[in-house]
């Protein structure tokens, strides 16, 4: 009997037989998901309702049971057990004694092996989240070491490093970053100088717009924005792609074929993160001052040679060469990062999401870090 | 039961191609309303790629397919919730979302299509619990279970509402031999009690022998189906090379031509 040929019919429970007495139950028509609550209530409502003495249940015109159905007469049968009332099943089918076999009795007396989780209160989550914390100051540390390990038998050994892979991921975080970051960086430009006009135009300075630019694209704006694009780009991308072999056990693989995962994974993203994250940076910078340079001749009438001029008069030797030192350690540090998390997923896929935006969030606070440090070291060193 | 029926799902001149591959060409087959069909064949003839179009998850490149009179294909927002209510997919290695327990996941389909109250869902979800024998594991994570007890639950997700058609990828493999035997067990008493429909991607002899009502064998040279019948009769076809090796689980050099 399927559930098509009894969709339409209508369950009935027939008790014939008195209060206190011997009762006879007579199901008919289909018992199934479909009215489990209607068929559950009326065989419920029985117990103290008619307290019987003893009980027949007829099964005999029962047409379509599905296993939700049978949950409810097994159940049943339990119950009568419980309260000493002696139950006589007839008219079994082989069919629905079929159906009937599928429920385990023992598993649904079997209580659950844990509790339900529980969300932990505050305090317990102000300790986690300070104890996670120092944990991944810890393992950040390690990481970095194990990463100057392999760093350095990578410089001992050059032939050993997968200069394809570094050549593939110097692609995929520059070329292909190129455009957005010169749309990015043009757009800031052109602000940063349209906004700073307006003030400087009150006391006929706008000459100053173009060092303005220039300084701060290169010493601070250019490097900040690379460093939060690749940061988005790439270091989620590193995290997510070793996360996932991660749980594909493709990183187990490589270390018992004799592989060293950092050196295998991680250095080729480093070494082509600082190559890449320098040149970006001279793009962004590039293309910053060349929106300042569109804003200052087309609206504030300053000549192509003046603006040139200004742009280039204002930098020193000294601040590009920092300004590079200080976008090769963002890039190693969006690329560690991004490896450290990537390795740090355990379990399933819902691990690679976690670890990824861990990755960004992460890289990003570096990122600030680094860039303060570097502000007041230079301003002093100066 | 069985071959007297009329056919619940229909396939016509099924073609997968992916790109310039073509995976099968032209497979036309039916399944009987009350059976258990099992799809089996050598690694890499396209059961699964068969069983994928027939729950609707790949777009067929010709040809189509349907449960109970239904496109699986169709725009018809209605009837594909129709469809998709009637059918039950077991993946191959369980499919069982990661963030939510074993309970959860065994509970979502019937939190959204049935209005049952909480707590006569949590029985529903320990009694499709035990039938796999998972009892008392409604509070644990995919993650922290072993593979075979993956795959158990999500059988048990796949059966939650009592589906008319259930499609199993691959039910036994990876599994122990007493488990496995166990699951073949629940598969029959599924089919014989509720007349579940059962389609059956596998390539396990053993379970094949014990839960098949009818066999459709693919093959990746041929493109497509190369014999149809009950078990039994498969094995002792001597006529094509390719189904006496399978079946006997002979050894065939490639090029040699088998016998």
């Amino acid at each position: 009997m399927t559930r098509q040929a009894d969709a339409a019919a209508e369950t009935v429970v027939d008790i014939t037989g008195e209060k206190g007495g011997d009762l006879r139950l007579s199901l008919k028509g289909p018992v199934c998901l479909d009215n489990f609550s209607q068929v559950q209530e009326s065989l419920q409502s029985l117990w103290s309702r008619l307290q019987p003495r003893s009980l027949t249940l007829d099964l005999g015109q029962v047409g379509y049971l599905d296993s939700a159905g049978a949950l409810i007469l097994v159940e049943f049968q339990a119950q009568a057990r419980e309260r000493r009332v002696p139950l006589e099943v007839k008219g079994l089918s082989p069919r629905l004694r079929d159906v009937l076999e599928i429920i385990h009795p023992e598993g649904l007396a079997q209580p659950s092996l844990r509790p339900a989780p529980q969300p932990p209160d505050f305090v317990s989550l102000m300790g986690q989240g300070f104890l996670s914390f120092v944990q991944d100051f810890i393992e950040l540390h390690i990481f970095l070491g194990e990463l100057l390990f392999a760093l350095g038998r990578a410089c001992r050994h050059p032939g050993e490093v997968r200069w394809s892979e570094v050549l593939l991921t110097m692609k995929r975080m520059g070329l292909d970053g190129l455009p957005i970051l010169s749309l990015m960086s043009v757009l800031l430009g052109m602000v940063i100088a349209f906004m700073s006009a307006l003030q400087l135009q009150q006391f006929g300075a706008t000459l100053y717009v173009a060092s303005l630019v220039s300084i701060s694209m290169v010493k601070e704006l250019g490097p900040i924005l690379t460093a939060i694009l690749v940061a988005g780009r790439s270091g989620s991308a590193f995290a997510a792609e070793i996360g996932t072999m991660q749980v594909n056990e493709e990183v187990d693989a490589l270390l018992v074929m004799g592989f060293d995962p950092l050196g295998f994974l991680a250095v080729p993203k480093v070494l082509a993160s600082v190559l890449v994250v320098p040149i970006l940076t001279v793009y962004a910078s590039f293309f910053g001052i060349l929106g300042g340079l569109m804003v200052g001749v087309a609206l504030l009438d300053l000549t192509l040679y003046t603006y040139v001029n200004e742009s280039y008069l204002v930098l020193t030797v000294f601040d590009i060469v920092t300004t590079l030192l200080k976008v090769a350690v963002f890039g190693v540090t969006i690329a560690a990062i991004g490896c450290q998390r990537g390795f740090k997923v355990r379990g399933g896929v819902e691990a690679v999401g976690i670890q990824t935006t861990s990755a960004v969030v992460a890289s990003l606070f570096m990122i600030i870090v680094i860039d303060s440090v570097f502000a007041v070291v230079l301003h002093y060193a100066r | 039961m069985g071959q007297a029926g009329e056919p619940i799902i229909v396939v016509e001149n099924l073609t997968a191609r992916f790109g310039p591959n073509v995976v099968f060409e032209k497979v036309s087959f039916e399944v009987y309303r009350g059976e258990v069909l099992v799809v089996l064949g050598g690694s890499g003839c396209g059961k699964s790629t068969l069983l994928k179009h027939m729950i609707g998850l790949y777009r067929p490149a010709a040809g189509r397919v349907l449960i109970d009179g239904i496109d699986v294909n169709t725009r018809n927002r209605r009837k594909l919730e129709e469809l998709r209510r009637k059918i039950g997919v077991a993946f191959q290695s369980g499919a069982l979302f990661g963030s939510m327990t074993l309970g959860e996941n065994v509970a979502l389909p019937l939190e959204g299509h049935t209005r049952l109250s909480a707590s006569d869902i949590q029985r529903v979800v320990k009694m499709k619990l035990a039938m796999v024998e998972l009892a008392g594991y409604e509070n644990h994570l995919p993650s922290e279970l072993s593979g075979g007890m993956q795959k158990r639950a999500g059988v048990a997700r796949a059966m939650a509402l009592d589906p008319e058609v259930l499609f199993f990828d691959e039910p036994s493999a990876g599994l122990d031999p007493v488990t496995g035997a166990g699951l073949d067990n629940l598969i029959q008493n599924l089919n014989a009690g509720m007349g579940t429909t059962m389609v059956v991607v596998t390539h396990e002899l053993a379970s094949i022998f014990a839960i098949a009502h009818r066999a459709v064998m693919l093959d990746k040279s041929a493109r497509g189906i190369i014999a149809v019948g009950s078990p039994r009769d498969l094995q002792g076809r001597r006529d094509d090379p390719r189904v006496f090796n399978f079946f006997n689980r002979q050894w065939a050099r490639p090029g040699a031509g088998g016998s």
